[in-house]
């Protein structure tokens, strides 16, 4: 019985396929994926490899990918902070902290995000200064609606015992924590482990930085003609995109983990509270561990979310995949079927990643020893 | 947007489905027969694009390629009324038509060869001879020569992507493109000072200028950096729907040159000796019957859309709020390049 359903359905998936070619065929539409590799002849205006106009469609691709992959990563963490933070502040006992996390949730959670988006977008940014009249911190750092412009470090000779200082201090915390760590097993006296831990990793490279002579110097964005030039700029589209994705999830995610730590019995805390921990500390070691049992699963379908909305970037000019490769990619080639196609395939793959990573770590998380 | 978007996403599925399910080899005529079985032409046009096809405060659809539609209904059908309209992104046009959403595509397309030879699609005459331009704040510079380092609006799907790219690498100047999916999101993030220069077809450009808060601060470019026939479009697999398209266009061109307009058809046709104008108006000759219709399909696009001369200038020319000028666009015995084969 079941081996004649997988027949027929593979006599289906056949029979259309061969039908759609024979069919592309003859109405002389193009189709393979041979277009992958000619020059895709357009610009884009935000790309984390080196991309221009001589460059192929296959690598147009890979820089929407990029542009996909970063806006999604920044837009998770901040989600996840700032949920974290909001959906602890909504169980908090002061009442103004509680109501307006409350009211954060109620107000993100219950606008579409085309409407935030557009509102970031057209609202906010769009009421920045022109170039000529940039907000400038110091002269190195400049804000108008084009985007933010930073210096952007340049590396000289010898940089590399930089990061060779970099590696030994961050190897030396790490032993100096797990020092910490015995001598407050066995001994129960805590010792200093941010401030030390914090001076070594910036004094070390810092000092190899001014011993060496400095090796490396910063290049200033400047207002050149119409534009400022140099330096990193980020695009007022990717800020739009971040800050309405994360806002937008952030108020799930805050729902999430209160109902997270709802889940955990109260007892727990009142037992954390009578060993004598501060309110901090057994929330971070008793109470949070616990509630990431619970908090996992749903957290995971946010970040998918997350990753599937960043396609509505399209409506303001974010160079991302569904924009650049469903968009413009397809319009110059013709060829829907295949475009579409891959697009839908590299969400797919990206979804199927995520969920991966994320029931990975909650096997990883989940009680152990309870049989 | 939203809405947009699933429109796209449901174009592209509907292609697909179509391919994937239509029986293999669409027989000739399958367009036209279908039109005449539903009674109306479908037509894709621009969702607002003023001159050319823009919905005015009745709703009724009028411009250019709109009256382009409407001929060829009234060819059709004896009725120029008998159109359904589609508005249409650049990026869904194609796709909508490929995958049979639309019967005819009179949305300002430029004809370009991998459309034409890649894509399915047949090119049926020029409507007007458009190029790129680039559209400006007043004074800020008298040529597209000096935009090197400007940032640029430009919306998806369309020619002037390309163009443009190819314009600045060829003089060897950098710009940032800003995408936008539609063109008034361009215009709109131009007007915001998100660009400096706003770039499409320059006849879209002169519409979109009178959209503007104050369209005296802005001009546009003398500079045309493309050549933008635009055209109607079908897709392939029917000839004769192919001809009718194409035919309905030429008979307004050939109108023009013969003088005869919707004022004066009916008074040329009652007592006109002239070959060519009785071969036109049917009162010779079967033309009407070779391409499948009625012998006095001419007159009835004459009557009740005009010749090419009278839509100008309703939409594009003295009559409308553009004003713009035949340019290019005139007849070819009157210093222009339009010019339509011969009824014969």
């Amino acid at each position: 019985m079941q081996l004649a359903v997988v027949a027929s359905l593979l006599v289906a998936v056949t029979w259309i396929a061969g039908n759609t070619a024979a069919n592309l065929e003859s109405r002389g539409i193009a189709s393979g994926f041979g277009f992958l590799s000619s020059e895709s002849g357009f610009g884009i205006i935000q790309s984390l490899i080196a991309y221009d106009e001589s460059s192929s469609y296959g690598r147009a691709f890979v820089v929407a990918l990029l542009n996909t992959l970063v806006v999604s990563a920044i837009g998770i963490l901040l989600a996840t902070g700032v949920g974290f933070v909001i959906g602890i502040a909504r169980l908090s006992s002061n009442w103004l902290v509680a109501r307006l996390a409350g009211g954060y949730v109620e107000v993100f959670r219950n606008i579409p995000l085309l409407l935030q988006l557009f509102f970031w977008y057209f609202a906010v940014l769009r009421n920045l200064p022109s170039p000529r009249q940039s907000i400038s911190v110091m002269d190195s750092v400049f804000l108008n609606i084009r985007g933010l412009y930073l210096p952007r470090p340049v590396a000289g000779e010898g940089i590399g015992w930089v990061w060779l200082a970099l590696l030994i201090a961050m190897a030396s915390a790490g032993v100096w924590w797990r020092l910490a760590r015995r001598h407050q097993d066995a001994t129960g006296e805590r010792r200093a482990v941010f401030w030390p831990c914090l001076a070594m990793l910036a004094g070390l490279p810092a000092l190899v930085l001014v011993l060496g002579g400095a090796p490396l110097h910063f290049e200033f964005a400047e207002l050149r003609g119409f534009n400022f030039v140099g330096g990193i700029v980020l695009i007022p589209e990717l800020a739009a995109l971040v800050l309405a994705l994360s806002a937008y999830t952030a108020a799930f995610v805050a729902e999430i983990v209160r109902a997270g730590i709802l889940s955990v019995d109260r007892g727990q805390t009142e037992a954390a509270r009578a060993l004598g921990l501060r309110r901090g500390l057994s929330l971070r070691l008793v109470i949070i561990p616990q509630a990431m049992r619970v908090i996992i699963p749903p957290l995971t379908s946010q970040y998918l979310n997350l990753v599937k909305n960043s396609s509505l970037a399209a409506a303001i000019a974010y160079p991302e995949l569904v924009s650049v490769f469903a968009g413009t990619v397809l319009n110059q080639t013709g060829q829907a079927i295949e475009v579409i196609a891959l697009t839908m395939g590299v969400y797919l793959v990206l979804s199927l990643s995520i969920s991966a990573l994320m029931n990975w770590y909650n096997q990883h998380s989940m009680l152990r020893g309870r049989g | 947007m939203r809405h947009q978007f699933l429109l796209g996403l449901f174009l592209n599925l509907a292609l697909f489905l179509n391919l994937a399910l239509a029986a293999n080899g669409a027989h000739a005529g399958a367009t036209l027969d279908a039109v005449r079985a539903k009674g109306f032409v479908q037509c894709g046009v621009n969702q607002g694009l003023p001159g050319f096809s823009n919905a005015d405060n009745k709703g009724v659809w009028r411009g250019l390629d709109v009256d382009v539609c409407r001929a060829v209904a009234a060819a059709l059908f004896g009725d120029a009324a008998k159109v359904k309209y589609t508005p249409l992104s650049a990026k869904e046009r194609l796709t909508a038509l490929q995958s049979g959403e639309i019967d005819m595509l009179s949305r300002n397309t430029t004809w370009t060869l991998t459309r034409d030879a890649a894509l399915g699609l047949n090119f049926a005459g020029v409507v007007y001879y458009d190029g790129q331009g680039f559209l400006v704040r007043k004074g800020m510079v008298k040529s597209a020569r000096e935009l090197d380092g400007a940032a640029v609006c430009v919306h998806t799907g369309t020619t002037s992507e390309l163009n443009m790219a190819d314009y600045f690498r060829k003089h060897d100047m950098k710009y940032t493109p800003v995408v936008f999916e539609k063109a008034d999101e361009a215009l709109h993030a131009y007007a915001a000072g998100r660009c400096d220069v706003v770039t499409t077809d320059r006849s879209q450009l002169y519409a979109q200028r009178i959209k503007l808060k104050d369209p005296e601060q802005h001009v546009v470019l003398g500079d045309v950096i493309s050549k933008e026939p635009l055209a109607p479009v079908v897709r392939h697999g029917d000839d004769e729907w192919f001809d009718i398209v194409k035919w309905s266009l030429f008979a307004m061109i050939n109108a023009e040159e013969m003088n005869i307009s919707s004022d004066n058809v009916d008074t040329i046709k009652a007592k006109t000796e002239d070959p060519g104008v009785r071969r036109l108006l049917g009162l010779e000759g079967d033309k009407g019957k070779d391409l499948g219709l009625d012998n006095d399909w001419a007159y009835r696009i004459i009557k009740q859309v005009g010749n090419y001369s009278e839509i100008f200038e309703r939409n594009l020319g003295s009559g409308s709020p553009l004003k713009m000028e035949r340019g290019i666009n005139a007849l070819w015995n009157q210093g222009g390049i339009l010019y339509a084969p011969p009824v014969r």
